[in-house]
């Protein structure tokens, strides 16, 4: 079954502004599109659009915090915090005002748009600034937990949302803890951590190597920041190998973040899928995905090379 | 859907908005400020502004670093708020009634911190920490260090924008506080000052004023040669503002600026205030050497001699 993620975010945070009158929401001319039309409809006094101006936008979110607002803003994630990058350094991050910056669009599956429109880089920003929490739901689900504890958290936030609908991995049960990874299936042969939509595909193969004898742990580590340390290294000492899958750049996402956690905890052979430092071009969600090796066979011919590594290794 | 009018609210709840206090005697210390600060004469402030601006040569000499230039370009402005216009309480610097002062040109911040400290919100003893390790004083204004300071500024251009956020909350909570930004005119180069412009103009945000030092100098030359700017004026009338031009070292038309400011509604109010880069001290007006450069300690004593 498949849910769009972010109709998932407009129907919450209409929910939110019937419970807390100090909640305010700004788009910068994509409100139909982030979903926050819906919060607007509802709440139009406290919904306003900046217009096509994200800079303006954050800052104005900004100002609003200091003054009290629990304020969730929106755009697609190449504009922020691509395009305002300075802006939420210094008027959010740098002070930790209440701003909630979250974003649909990300990742490659925005599709037929384009680079213009792919952010691959929107995680390695926004995870180097200072004190803000940054999290990448796996499904429509978790949306509406992690939107939740953003409204109840006091400080900046970053939820990264995507433009298809995607399938539901967690069980109807889940619960959504802050910096926690979520163990979705166990094994011992190897870890696949994945994050946001590569969760699912994470899972596919997994159930595919298992008919071949391979166990792999899958994480959704769905917290980018602060990452959980813990399930890294418990990862790397009971399967002994790494495999991280993530619709971004290699570098600064959750590859690296895992990384320098294992390095320094507890080396082990890992690998990365990620986007390749390239920009991808038109074409269909999937067509991308697999153009750019982010699909549940490339994820299965890392798995293999890697447990060889492992092999040769020990 | 995405500008509400000012008055939609008192329409719609059938009641007019009053200003909130949050305790009885918040509103009498709002009432004893502007008393307080009601009685100054121009003279009076004339003597504040220049012990402000001998705290801003000590103070920068002191740290050997720092912008004393735009400091004192800004210094008759920043009196004239603190000291005779704002609504605000230094005892209780989160007093959610209180009108704000932006200083989006933050690389300006030894001016504001002389002025918080004269008005009370910090001890004047730390204004000789400026720029060291440990102090509230940091080099750009940083609201996470000093008590008082609204906005952490120094890079350029925000400083408008995260003022709208704060005359929207007003709106939103039928406060009726007011929101002064201070912009430098080489600030103005950049563009979120002009996304924030038309903005202010469209969410009608009759609450806040944005107040250009307009020195007429940035860090490579004259505004003319880096950047030209003009008619400044003209482009903040186009976006939809009253404008007004004054000199922006004479109170009183910087007190009628703002007083005009206030009968303006419907539509947000900007002060071009032509000013003088360095005023005050003879060899650093208009002498593009201080715009981010310390006094010697010689030019510190020469300094002082004129500011007595």
């Amino acid at each position: 079954m498949e849910q769009s993620t972010r109709e998932a975010y407009g129907r919450t945070l209409v929910e939110l502004g019937k419970q807390n009158p100090d909640i305010v929401v700004l788009d910068a001319d994509l409100s139909k599109s982030t979903m926050t039309t819906l919060f607007a409809r509802e709440f139009p006094n406290r919904f306003f659009n900046c217009g096509i101006a994200e800079q303006n936008m954050i800052g104005i979110a900004a100002g609003l915090a200091a003054s009290g607002k629990t304020v969730f803003t929106s755009t697609f994630a190449v504009f922020a915090p691509g395009r305002c990058f300075d802006q939420i350094r210094m008027s959010v991050a740098q002070p930790g005002l209440n701003v909630k910056i979250v974003t649909s669009h990300s990742g490659i599956t925005v599709g037929e748009d384009g680079t213009s429109h792919q952010a691959i880089e929107d995680l390695a920003l926004i995870c180097s600034l200072p004190g803000f929490t940054v999290i990448v739901p796996a499904d429509a689900n978790e949306v509406v937990q992690a939107v939740k504890l953003a409204a109840q958290t006091y400080g900046p936030f970053y939820i990264r949302l995507s433009r298809p609908k995607t399938p539901l991995v967690y069980p109807s049960d889940y619960k959504f803890i802050l910096g926690k990874a979520t163990t979705l299936r166990e094994g011992k042969d190897i870890t696949i951590i994945a994050t946001g939509i590569m969760v699912a595909y994470a899972l596919e193969a997994a159930q595919n190597l298992a008919k071949d004898g391979i166990n792999c742990r899958v994480l959704s580590m769905s917290t980018l920041k602060p990452l959980d340390t813990d399930a890294i290294v418990k990862a790397a000492r009971e399967t002994g190998a790494i495999l991280t899958v993530e619709e971004h750049l290699r570098r600064g996402g959750l590859g690296s973040a895992v990384a320098q956690i294992a390095a320094e905890h507890w080396p082990v052979p890992m690998s990365f899928i990620a986007i390749k430092d390239i920009y991808a071009k038109s074409g269909k969600a999937e067509e991308l995905l697999k153009k750019h090796g982010l699909t549940a066979p490339d994820i299965e011919n890392a798995v293999r090379s890697l447990i060889l590594r492992k092999r040769n290794n020990s | 859907m995405n500008a509400p009018h000012p008055a939609k609210g008192q329409k719609k709840s059938g009641q007019i908005i009053k200003p909130r206090h949050d305790t009885k005697a918040e509103a009498i210390a709002c009432q004893k400020k502007t008393d307080l600060t009601s009685t100054l004469s121009t003279e009076e402030l004339a003597t504040i502004a220049k012990k402000l601006r001998r705290h801003v040569i000590t103070m920068t000499g002191r740290a050997g670093s720092g912008h004393p230039g735009g400091s004192l370009s800004a210094a008759d402005i920043v009196t004239t708020l603190y000291f005779k216009v704002l609504r605000h309480d230094p005892k209780n610097p989160r007093w959610k009634d209180r009108d704000r002062f932006i200083l989006s040109k933050g690389h300006a911040a030894p001016i504001l911190y002389a002025a918080l400290a004269e008005s009370g919100y910090l001890p004047l003893e730390e204004l000789s920490t400026l720029r060291r390790p440990g102090s509230c004083l940091q080099g750009h204004c940083d609201m996470t260090a000093t008590p008082g300071v609204e906005m952490s500024s120094g890079s350029l251009g925000q400083g408008l924008s995260f003022g709208i956020g704060i005359a929207l909350a007003g709106r939103l909570d039928a406060r009726d506080y007011r929101v002064y930004v201070l912009l430098g005119d080489g600030e103005c180069d950049e563009g979120q000052v002009w996304e924030a412009a038309m903005a202010s103009a469209h969410f009608k945000l009759d609450n806040m004023v944005a107040i250009v030092d307009h020195n007429e100098q940035q860090i490579d030359g004259w505004n003319y040669e880096v950047m030209n700017l003009e008619p400044l004026a003209e482009k903040w009338k186009s976006f939809g503002w009253h404008a007004i031009e004054v000199d922006g070292h004479d109170f009183a038309q910087l007190l009628s600026a703002l007083e005009e400011a206030k009968q303006i509604k419907g539509k947000p109010t900007a002060i071009i205030a032509k000013t003088v880069k360095g005023k005050g001290v003879s060899f650093m007006e208009r002498n593009l050497d201080f715009h981010g450069k310390a006094p010697t300690p010689e030019e510190v004593k020469k300094a002082l001699e004129e500011l007595k």
